[in-house]
């Protein structure tokens, strides 16, 4: 392990990241916030709503930010870099071990992950106005979950990027993401898919159900949730499983 | 000091198509693919290199020849780390390529057939943060890489995204970026390629300077004269064999008299081989095919009165004529029967 070079591969990714920020956020942020906006805001305000869906409704809009942030940060440049110009060989031929680029483009992935969660917190809480009740009193269970999160999303996005190639990034958002997100009990709770029992079930193999459910736990635990000790235990096999399953196809991808 | 480099027995079999043939490259998300389930009828099986052994000494120009898919750039991609030999071992200096990467990646400057530059970066950038992977401080990164830039003239578009760059621009920063870390040994895969005749010229100069401070390099390529002018030795590839090395002098040596006469007839015959080896000078006479006749010779010119005399006489009509003179593509065509464009 090298980490001059590792420090080095890091300052890269933060140089790009930075000099696309703006945009990036938006990607990231916006649907997150419309939807905010219009259930937080909208929907509240007019009373079809019970002003406590607020308190429920940001743990899980966080979440969603979060690991649309980490997917997209860390599979979107690698589609582009695996591709036919193979832009990522300059990296590949720096003197460290294929491994630890992986382990690098994780980490910078984290970094946007967190960052996307801790923007979104001040920016949905502005957008609601008052009623929203966050509770910092576990700031150590919060951040192991928003750490736990933040890996799936930058793991998740290496085996993605590592396994899709360009011409079917929209259908991986369309098919994958976009149910994932509907039934990642962002929206609402878990214990609020009682009466469809399968659907229950079912919605456990989604990680992002674990991610909300978690967040929800640490911010706002006044609002039924999952146990945070089944959280933390499902969100670290995720974790584990995406880690292994990325790094061995990125080292597939990287030798021919 | 300086760096030597060896190959041991290389064999180097791909099992599935370049990723990039045949549009997108396969869904394959999650383990829900395994090979055993599509067991196509024709397993793909594509044998790159077989049996490749040769030693480069330290601090030579050591130049790969071959036709198109003869197996240089994978041969430079087992060197370089990039490709995984089926069987073999390779050696950079003291390490073996595959088993230790990094000090192997330490050793080594890349210039690959397609710029594969970080089109994120601007030219500048791409520099820099090459220094800096290999542990340059920021002092040394900086001047280095303006350096570089001005050798490689590009110090007018130093501050612009690559992804502007034109064909031959991305080539001349793929080469700066490979001599960003000054590494020991450089690695080019066909430099010239797209370069317009005076920025090879720029490129041979550099390489010779750089060769000059004691430096290992390796380069392919397809023009003789580069070659010939820059290659201290030379191997030719065909088919994943090498089937010849030596210094380009040795090389030419050894083709049996030097000159080549390509010659078309309306059609041959036994009879006319026979005869045109018993003309002076001609050391070897080949057929191959039904018009085609080489024929090596001590002599270029003098030789066709002769062959259009003996032609003539035995109601030959000889169409067409090419004179090679000695040269690596003579003898490239001397021992593969096909010219080094086929
Ligand atoms: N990644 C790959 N996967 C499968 N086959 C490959 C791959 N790369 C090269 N090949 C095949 O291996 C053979 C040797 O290719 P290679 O690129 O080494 O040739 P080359 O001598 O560099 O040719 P050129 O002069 O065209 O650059 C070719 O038949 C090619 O199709
Ligand atoms: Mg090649």
């Amino acid at each position: 392990m090298n980490w001059k070079t590792f420090y080095a591969l890091l300052a890269r990714d933060g140089h790009v990241a930075r000099r696309n920020l703006l945009p990036t956020l938006l990607q990231n942020l916006l649907q997150p916030l419309l939807f905010t906006f219009v259930f937080g805001k909208v929907m509240t305000t007019s009373g079809m709503m019970p002003a406590a869906y607020k308190s429920m409704l940001l743990p899980g809009v966080m979440a969603i930010s979060m690991v649309l942030a980490g997917v997209q940060a860390v599979a979107m440049p690698l589609i582009t870099e695996f591709q036919f110009t193979r832009e990522i060989e300059d990296r590949l031929l720096a003197p460290i071990e294929i491994g630890w680029l992986a382990v690098e483009k994780i980490v910078a992935g984290m970094i946007q992950a967190m960052v996307a969660g801790l923007v979104v917190i001040p920016a949905a809480w502005l957008i609601m106005g008052s009623g929203v009740r966050l509770d910092f009193g576990k700031p150590f269970e919060f951040l192991l979950v928003a750490l736990l999160v933040a890996l799936f999303s930058s793991a998740g996005g290496l085996a993605l990027g590592c396994s899709v190639g360009q011409t079917q990034i929209g259908l991986m958002f369309s098919l994958v993401v976009a149910p994932m997100m509907m039934f990642g009990c962002a929206y609402y709770p878990w214990s609020a898919l009682e009466s469809f029992p399968i659907l229950h079930m079912a919605v456990l193999v989604n990680p992002l159900v674990y991610a909300s459910e978690g967040l929800r736990g640490a911010l706002v635990p006044q609002v039924p949730h999952m146990n945070t000790l089944v959280v933390i235990g499902a969100l670290a096999a995720i974790d584990l499983g995406l880690l292994y399953l990325g790094l061995k196809k990125f080292h597939q991808k990287a030798v021919s | 000091m300086g760096i030597g480099i060896r190959i041991e027995n290389l064999r180097k079999v791909y099992d599935a198509p370049p990723p990039m043939a045949g549009g997108g490259a396969g869904f394959s998300f999650a383990a829900v693919r395994p090979a055993s389930k599509e067991k196509s009828p024709r397993k793909f099986e594509l044998v790159a290199l077989d049996g490749v052994s040769f030693e480069i000494r330290a601090g030579e120009v050591f130049g790969l020849l071959g036709p198109n898919g003869a197996g240089k750039s994978t041969t430079i991609g087992v060197l370089t780390t990039r490709t995984q030999p089926t069987s073999g071992r390779a050696f950079i200096g003291e390490y073996d390529v595959w088993r230790q990467q990094v000090q192997a990646k330490r050793l080594i400057g890349v210039v690959p057939q397609r710029p594969n530059l970080d089109f994120a970066l601007t030219a500048r950038e791409i520099l820099t943060f090459h220094g800096a992977y290999f542990g340059q401080g920021a002092r040394v990164r900086a001047r280095r890489a303006d350096e570089l830039l001005e050798k490689f003239k590009l110090t007018d578009r130093a501050t612009h995204m690559v992804r502007t760059f034109s064909g031959g621009m991305m080539q001349r920063l793929s080469i700066a970026r490979a001599m960003m870390h000054d590494p020991e040994v450089l690695f080019l895969d066909e430099p010239s390629a797209g370069l317009d005749p005076q920025t090879r010229l720029l490129l041979w100069e550099i390489v010779r300077d750089y060769n000059r401070l004691g430096k290992t390099i390796v380069l392919t390529t397809h023009y003789m004269d580069e070659a010939d002018t820059l290659c201290d030795r030379l191997a030719i590839i065909d088919h994943g064999r090498i089937i010849s090395q030596g210094t380009p002098a040795e090389l030419k040596a050894t083709i049996p008299g030097g000159y080549l006469l390509r010659l078309r007839f309306d059609r041959v015959t036994e009879e006319l081989l026979v005869d045109l080896k018993k003309l002076p000078g001609v050391t070897e006479v080949r057929s191959a095919d039904q018009a085609f006749v080489d024929v090596y010779a001590d002599r270029g010119g003098p030789l066709i009165g002769p062959i259009v005399n003996t032609a003539q006489a035995a109601g030959f009509e000889l169409r067409d004529v090419h004179i090679a003179e000695p040269s690596l593509e003579t003898l490239f065509l001397h021992h593969t029967g096909r010219s080094l464009r086929d």
